[in-house]
């Protein structure tokens, strides 16, 4: 009998033992593979940043605001093509709950700033030209139910007051990690309101994004940026969008943190059921191994027997883990607000490391079992009871 | 006739191995339900701290949080003389104007954050009698100086006693550490409202916090203010609600996080103890057979194995509760999305919390245990005394 089929019939010997097993290690991996792409979904949110945007905003913070007059120096700054300014509007649109992006732009430079947000010419001039006009991402609008015509009234919070906003485009996303949860209208819109209500504060915005020549050296241009308001009352901090978008998430970095400790925490468990079934298994099978060894068969033998046999169990197991974490990811995607994960999927090194290290666990599982079986001398295994 | 309680609990020991497996996997499981509840109630904790049920804070409709909130200069002043506010010995109201804005600063663990930086006014400390001073002095009101939240001192870069920090178009310089019993105030750091005012050339503030005379005046207020046009664009509200309030975004995220998290665990580690269990069974054949034939019934040896499988989960429980309950030395800070702003709280265990994880524990045990009792308590006699 080779040691392939020898594995195998030790596999089948407990079929509930090692179907439970199988579903023990199956859920872990699963589980492990869903923090993994919560993980690497958050990460992907930070790349979506471009390397070849820069976003200036007031150094201290960026909940104060800029001179309206900045934009033209940026502009005038070596080393930038286009660039559009925003303010963060807030608000609230029918509950507190929907949290979404909303943003006030310029609508003629917008989507040039932006090309991963694809809207049809038609919904481009449409927004240019209405005044109270606004723009939003298809996740939104699947989400909300929105179509294009709709009232979007927002509950000013920073900007007091109601504000009406008539869709006029839903935009498509280009790559998968596109965020399309986006709100965007008109700035001159919010200033005009704004020079009525409240005149101290208009002609102000929130921060400016500059699309580079190509070529160009992105450290270089910001210092010159922010070289220009050095020792003004508002200096500002100039950094690429992927930075930025980093700095967002940095504060977090105890979410996230909590959530690895958790997902090594599964690798444990995994290598508790997998032990805990080889033990077992190998556990009663003493007296066997001591025969074989009594026939001739080397510890090197006893080693093919038990480690293969745990990895066997492993690797069934990381593959219908990989599976259900498929499935759960669908399930996730379609139930959880997209503004919360406005990128979900399972990244290509999920299954590459689930596989991995549910194959290297199978092996490590199987550590005690082999120490102890390959030690043991044969009269002594030969006389054990279980 | 019930099966001697020694029999079940010798059964620990004559498989040592495996029954401690199956203990840690439980005693993980719990441990980590059990930490991100306390993480939970941890915020809810500093938040509640933060509010006092004898304040009432006043902010603009429709804004979430102080920095969002904008009340203006005559505003104000219209509400400061609204009856309701307490006086204090001097015939002063006890009520503090605040400004509430945050500023980046880098964290000692890497990354950057928001710190709040709240103006407050003279009256501030009968306000808010918790917050101490334990090092340096206090900001004096003519100077661009502030103090710092213990926490965020010992948790940022660049906040230590003497340092400058830079906002507002100017160099404040940080000259006293305040401590706010494990409140939000911790992570703060304060100073003259009418220096930050100026400095951010605002001329509005972002809140007003009031000591109230009675429930029954603060309600009187209330619909005062909901008849004047120009009041009834602000809200009043107890100082505490409207910090608890605060809490309830990140604590209701952290407890989903935990609670998918650990029921996916949880199947793990009943799988777990399901397979210790039924292995138990098989390997005891030739026990069980004679127990019954010594007279044992059915129903004893059926409850012989659940309780087995509930005390190795209940220890498991205990195990994970004790390590857990470790973490109360710990205390972490993340943003508060809320408040937009960093918060660093302590896990905290609360005799809830304490239940909730050895009932899971239990549960754990009852659901792994009961499939392997059913069938001790199946078998025939003879076939099991001829043995497996």
């Amino acid at each position: 009998m080779n040691t392939t089929r020898m594995v195998m019939k030790n596999t089948l010997r407990h079929p509930l033992r090692n179907i439970l097993t199988v579903l023990g290690i199956a859920i872990a991996v699963s589980a492990f593979g869903l923090l993994r792409t919560v993980l690497t979904s958050w990460d992907a949110g930070i790349e979506a940043g471009s390397v070849e945007r820069l976003v200036t905003r007031d150094a201290v913070s960026f909940i104060f605001p800029l001179p309206l007059a900045y934009a033209d120096k940026i502009e005038k700054t070596e080393g930038i093509e286009k660039l559009c300014y925003l303010n963060w509007f807030g608000g609230v649109y029918k509950e507190p709950a929907n949290f979404f992006p909303r943003m006030a732009c310029q609508p003629e430079r917008i989507f040039e700033v932006y090309p991963e947000y694809q809207v049809t010419d038609q919904e481009r001039e449409a927004f240019i030209k209405e005044r109270n006009a606004c723009v939003i991402g298809e996740s939104i609008a699947e989400q909300f139910k929105i179509k294009v015509g709709d009232i979007m009234t927002i509950e000013g919070d920073i900007y007091p007051g109601k504000w009406d906003f008539v869709v006029r485009g839903i935009y498509k996303r280009r790559d998968q990690n596109t965020d399309g949860t986006q709100m965007f209208f008109s700035w001159v819109y919010l200033n005009e309101r704004l020079l009525q209500e409240s005149p101290a504060r208009a002609n102000k915005i929130g921060w400016v994004v500059t699309k580079l020549k190509p070529r160009t050296n992105s450290a270089e241009v910001s210092k010159a940026i922010d070289n220009q308001f050095l020792n003004s009352s508002a200096e500002t901090k100039s950094e690429t969008e992927r930075a930025f978008n980093q700095s967002f998430f940095d504060a977090y970095s105890a979410i996230f943190t909590a959530i690895r400790i958790m997902s090594i925490l599964i690798i444990g468990i995994i290598l508790m059921v997998l032990g805990n079934t080889m033990i077992m298994s190998t556990r009663e099978r003493t007296r066997e191994y001591a025969m074989l060894k009594a026939l001739g068969f080397r510890g090197n033998h006893l080693v093919a027997f038990i480690a293969g046999e745990s990895i066997v169990i492993a690797f069934i197991g990381a593959i219908i883990g990989v599976g259900m974490l498929y499935v759960m990811v669908i399930i996730f995607g379609a139930f959880v607000p997209k503004q919360y994960f406005p990128v979900f999927f399972i990244a290509p090194s999920t299954y590459i490391i689930a596989f991995s290290s549910a194959l290297l666990l199978g092996g490590l599982a199987s550590v005690l079992p082999v120490v102890h079986n390959t030690k043991i001398q044969i009269v002594e295994g030969l006389r054990f009871n279980g | 006739m019930n099966i001697p309680f020694y029999y079940i609990f010798k059964n620990f020991f004559a498989r040592k191995l495996t029954a401690s497996i199956t203990i840690i996997g439980v005693a993980l499981v719990v441990f980590v339900f059990a930490a991100v509840l306390m993480m939970a109630y941890g915020v809810e904790k500093a938040l509640i701290a933060t509010g006092s049920d004898d304040n009432a804070i006043i902010t603009r409709k429709g804004s979430n949080n102080e920095i969002s909130s904008i009340i203006d200069l005559a505003t104000a002043n219209e509400l400061s003389t609204l009856q309701g506010i307490a006086k204090d010995a001097q015939g002063k109201p006890v009520m503090s104007n605040e400004v509430a804005t945050v500023i980046n600063l880098i964290k000692k663990s890497g990354g950057m954050s928001n710190v709040s930086v709240r103006g407050v006014s003279p009256q501030v400390f009968t306000l808010r009698p918790n917050v101490k001073l334990v090092e340096g002095v206090w900001f004096r009101s003519g100077a661009r100086e502030i103090v710092v939240g213990k926490q965020a001192n010992a948790r940022f870069n660049g906040a230590g006693l003497g340092d400058k920090v830079k906002f507002g178009g100017d160099f404040w310089t940080i000259v006293g550490v305040m401590e706010a019993g494990g409140s939000a105030f911790d992570t703060e750091m304060w100073g003259d409202v009418e220096q930050l005012r100026g400095a951010y050339k605002r001329d509005a503030y972002s809140s007003i916090t009031f000591r109230f005379t009675s429930k029954d005046e603060l309600d009187v207020m209330k619909s005062k203010m909901a008849s004047d046009p120009r009041l009834n664009q602000m809200e009043v509200e107890i100082e505490r609600t409207f910090f608890e309030k605060q809490a309830a975004g990140l604590a209701l995220f952290l407890r989903i996080l935990g609670l998918v998290i650990t029921v996916i665990f949880s199947v793990g580690a009943m799988i777990g103890a399901m397979i210790t269990m039924y292995t138990s069974v098989a390997n005891r054949t030739m026990e069980i057979g004679t127990l019954r034939a010594l007279g044992f019934h059915r129903s004893s040896v059926l409850f012989a194995f659940l309780f087995e499988s509930l005390m190795l989960s209940f220890v498991g429980g205990l195990i994970g509760l004790v390590l857990a309950s470790g973490l109360t030395f710990f205390s972490i800070s993340t943003m508060n999305f809320s408040s937009f702003s960093e918060l660093a709280f302590s896990f905290a265990l609360s005799p809830m919390i304490v239940i909730l994880s050895l009932g899971f524990a239990v549960l754990m045990g009852f659901v792994g245990g009961v499939l392997p009792s059913i069938r001790a308590s199946g078998m025939k006699i003879v076939d099991s005394l001829r043995g497996a």
